[in-house]
């Protein structure tokens, strides 16, 4: 079996996860919640085997283009972080890794409701955006070990922000009380946000598969609903949007009950989202930051130069040294440092993706 | 009177450059005027970020918008002052708020851990009582033995009817936040220096040529005290295809017309001497200016002008390699320059070389002929134009491409192939010294160390007061456990727990013997 087909079968295990861990949550069934788990982690070795696989073949591309290129040389130079597909693959492998340390550590598997999604989400992305996923030759600015440990540090970073946010988020849903609440709405607005764009790839998928026509795929992003060319189309999924947000700002307090009885505490999930951030910040600052400007440095010799992906990466960090402070020095608790975590994910996501698709810049090396 | 006046201001002054308060303000100023500068483009031209403002501000408010932004320096806000000032006031504020703090905390980490009453270990973050029947000794034997086999160094105060063990790990991990501090500090002081000390430039050099400055703008050069010359520039392709593989070129460093250094540069493989550091970034083709060709179609007569753009160059560098194969003659290889001429051998055909572009395809559907604009200056495919005479014909221009090397010639299938064309590519250096920049290293280490050990290494305390429960020296013991740490409060707590568990087990077993 090919790599591609590997990722395939986990692509599919880890979309099967996020329904099953959302009948989980529902049900409380244990049985499901098994399967869940079990689900997850048939995705997660395919996955590895997948990765394995790319790993091994880039090897071979590179040696064939470099016929005096060293082993160890052709084993950096094969690393799958070579493109934005496969930062994606990775970061996904990351935050499923990371997850099932969590459901192993506290021994409560109802998180990864909130974990998996942004899992599949990076996957479908993947699909619909059209980014390429061919083993591309490395132009010579990206054959630097410096840029392979900072690609490698930041996703697991990115991972472990990413888990913070599904924690902060199931805080915000655990402490809220009333829907007038500010964090109330800040949530359930959110939350929403993500399960429309989901929902939105969900249908650009279905519509790419059903029209295939084996011409090049562009970025579909979204084109089959919110950016759709037929006005109708797009007013429709506006005011779908804006029921599901509705939705959920009026279901929501419901979801809270089902929490509460999952031992889902207040606590545990403030712990998961600061550890997450304990992890996540040192290995955003050396491997986003300081490796970033080591390997502008010896490329271009300029280790700083504020373009677009460098800012958005120091937003980033001063979002969470802002979370940092406001927790240890400030005194701010709770509600507000949550809300804190769930922006500087929000950063985090425009800093990966926003730049490349939205910004250019001197990074944007992925570009579908 | 006046004078405490005078004090009231400094100390209000002091407060507020060293307060939390303005770090959250100053934190939250950066990053929303940063992403103001990451969606207007920086130092652009005007036409382009008009256009941007465009699209929210509408057509017509669109220029006013422009200048009222251009006037406070978003079009180039990295370097305007008030970003900078934002950026001096966050260093003023964490060098005062370090220098506010930084004694107490050396006190506090200095001052010797003292044994407190049961009360006050009572009201801990992290408080844990249990009893055991058992002797006083025989308590305080064991917490000693689990406390030391966890590497804890343990006091201990002893009173009438009751004893107190109490002891401290890693005080110093509460100095690891000022390292991180220091650390930024650094940064911002490697950037000053590498911008008031160092310099950043350019300069392209052609193949065979030296230079002795760099540039710093187009109409500023900077004098680096010795030449560099390249010997030649290359790119090389994957394959067939035009992802390129590596840019790399052969400079040579001289002083007093000595070589004293060579080295081949590749992208993220520079060359440094004297502290001056040449990396590099681009390439192309020496261009001039572009001239239209006229040629005539040979089929329709009819005259075309032939659009790819063409490039002058000087005629002493650069010549162009060409095969000759004439249909019953000796196969022949010659370099000319552009003007030359040849002779196909043993024939009154003449060529002349009359044009070149760097980068020529041809259309497979049309046969047209065409270069993108973007790949102007790239030497992918180069072509040169070849005037044709023939006895008896009108003179022609026909375009050999490289890529798409053996073309029969019209006049009785002689063969001409294009090899190569040499000589005036150049290769496009940045130019760097930083002297800053090993500051702003040591600082990432730094950096980089503290935070780690700033998250995963806290300082715990631990006290426990091992009392009888009633007076005389009778009777169980009451064991009161507290304990205080900067970080990861719940992870000490589930030490504590396991160290009392381990303890409480000690106990119940020596009881039992
Ligand atoms: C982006 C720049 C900064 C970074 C990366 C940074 C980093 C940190 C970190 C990691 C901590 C430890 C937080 C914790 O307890 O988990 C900390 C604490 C602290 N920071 Fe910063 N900091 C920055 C800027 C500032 C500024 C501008 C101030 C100015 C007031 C400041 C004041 C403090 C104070 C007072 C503490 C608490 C120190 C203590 O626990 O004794 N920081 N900082």
């Amino acid at each position: 079996m090919t790599s591609s087909s590997f990722f395939d079968i986990s692509a599919g295990a880890y979309i099967a996860a996020v329904v099953m861990y959302v009948i989980f949550l529902v049900t409380r069934n244990r049985t499901v919640g098994i399967v869940a788990t079990a689900v997850i982690c048939f995705g997660f070795v395919s996955q590895s085997i997948a990765l394995i696989i790319r790993w091994v073949n880039s090897y071979y591309f590179w040696m064939e283009a470099h016929t005096s290129s060293g082993v160890v040389e052709g084993i950096l130079r094969g690393a799958p972080l070579r493109n934005l597909y496969e930062s994606l693959i990775f970061f996904v492998w990351c935050t499923i890794l990371i997850h099932l340390i969590i459901e192993f550590k506290y021994k409560n598997r109802s998180l990864g409701a909130f974990v998996t999604p942004i899992a599949a989400l990076a996957l479908l992305f993947i699909d619909v955006s059209g980014v390429s996923k061919e083993i591309e030759p490395l132009i010579p600015a990206l054959q630097s070990n410096w840029l392979l440990f900072h690609v490698f540090l930041s996703f697991i970073g990115y991972a472990a922000f990413a888990v913070s946010f599904g924690a902060a988020t199931a805080y915000l849903v655990v402490v809220t009380e009333s829907r007038t609440e500010k964090p109330y709405i800040f949530w359930s607005i959110i939350s929403g946000v993500f399960l429309i764009v989901l929902l939105g790839m969900g249908i650009d998928f279905i519509s790419l598969t059903a029209l295939e026509r084996g011409e090049i795929i562009r970025n579909h992003f979204l084109k089959s609903t919110l950016r759709s060319s037929s006005s109708a189309v797009v007013l429709v999924s506006w005011i779908a949007s804006l029921a599901i947000i509705f939705s959920i700002w009026y279901l929501g307090l419901g979801l809270k009950k089902v929490f509460s009885s999952l031992n889902l505490t207040a606590n545990m999930l403030d712990d998961i989202a600061y550890k997450s951030i304990a992890i996540g910040f040192p290995l955003f600052t050396i491997g986003g930051l300081i490796m970033g400007a080591i390997w502008a440095n010896s490329a271009w010799g300029k280790y700083w130069t504020w373009d677009p992906k460098e800012t958005w990466s120091l937003i980033t960090w001063f979002v969470y040294a802002l979370y940092l402070h406001a927790r240890f020095v400030g005194g701010w608790r709770g509600k507000r440092v949550a809300i804190l975590s769930v922006v500087g994910f929000v950063a985090v996501i425009f800093t990966y993706l926003g730049v490349n698709l939205v910004l250019s810049g001197l990074h944007a090396y992925g570009s579908g | 009177m006046e004078e405490k006046e005078k004090i009231d201001i400094f100390e209000s002054a002091w407060r507020f450059l060293a307060s939390v308060k303005l770090a959250i303000f100053t934190f939250i100023i950066i990053a929303l005027s940063s992403i103001v500068g990451t969606i207007v483009e920086q130092g652009a031209e005007p036409a382009k970020n008009i256009a941007l403002l465009a699209k929210f501000f509408g057509d017509n408010a669109a220029p006013t918008v422009y200048n009222i932004f251009a006037a406070m320096g978003f079009m180039d806000m990295y370097g305007s002052w008030w970003f900078t000032m934002f950026l001096v006031i966050f260093s003023i504020n964490l060098i005062v708020c370090s220098i506010d703090r930084f004694p107490k905390t050396w006190r506090s980490i200095k001052k010797p851990q003292r044994p407190l009453p049961e009360n006050s270990i009572k009201s801990m973050p992290i408080r844990k009582e249990l009893k055991a029947k058992t002797t006083l000794n025989v308590a305080k034997d064991e917490f000693m033995n689990v406390l030391k086999s966890s590497r804890y160094n343990v006091s201990e105060a002893s009173e009438d009817n009751s004893v107190q063990l109490y002891t401290q790990k890693n005080k110093y991990a509460r100095l690891t936040v000022y390292v991180v501090h220091l650390s930024i500090i650094l940064i911002f002081i490697g950037a000053v220096i590498g911008a008031r000390y160092g310099f950043k430039g350019y300069v392209n050099i052609i193949e065979g040529r030296t230079t002795n400055v760099a540039y710093l703008s187009p109409s500023e050069s900077y004098p680096l005290g010795f030449t560099v010359k390249c010997n030649w520039y290359e790119t090389q392709y994957y394959g067939d295809s035009s992802t390129p593989m590596e840019f790399m070129s052969e400079l040579v460093v001289l002083e007093n017309g000595r070589e004293v250094m060579k080295k081949v540069i590749e992208v993220n493989n520079p060359l440094k001497y004297k502290g001056i550091t040449f990396f590099q970034s681009s390439y192309g083709v020496l261009n001039g200016v572009m001239d239209d060709f006229v040629i005539e179609d040979t089929e329709s007569k009819r005259q075309t002008t032939l659009q790819p753009k063409l490039t002058k160059f000087p005629n002493q560098i650069g010549s162009f390699v060409i095969k000759l194969l004439p249909l019953n003659g000796q196969e022949n290889t010659i370099a000319l320059r552009r003007g030359d001429s040849f002779d196909i051998p043993g024939t009154d055909i003449k060529g002349t070389i009359v044009g070149f572009s760097p980068t020529l395809d041809r259309d497979r559907m049309t046969g047209a002929l065409g270069t993108s604009e973007y790949y102007r200056d790239q030497m992918l495919n180069p072509a040169v134009a070849i005037e044709v005479e023939a006895p008896g014909r009108k003179p022609f221009v026909g375009w050999y491409l490289k890529g798409d090397p053996t073309w029969i010639m019209p006049e009785g299938g002689h063969e001409l192939e294009f090899i190569d064309f040499r000589g005036v590519e150049y290769t496009g250096l940045q130019v760097a010294r930083d002297p800053g920049v090993w500051i702003i290293y040591i600082a990432c280490i730094l950096m980089g160390v503290s935070l780690y050990l700033c998250f995963f290494i806290s300082n715990k305390k631990i006290w426990i007061n091992i009392a009888h429960e009633a007076p005389g020296k009778k009777g169980p013991v009451k064991i009161t456990v507290g304990g205080r740490t900067n970080r990861n409060k719940l992870n000490f707590e589930k030490e504590i727990e396991k160290l009392l568990s381990h303890a409480s087990d000690a106990i119940e077993g020596r009881s039992k013997k």
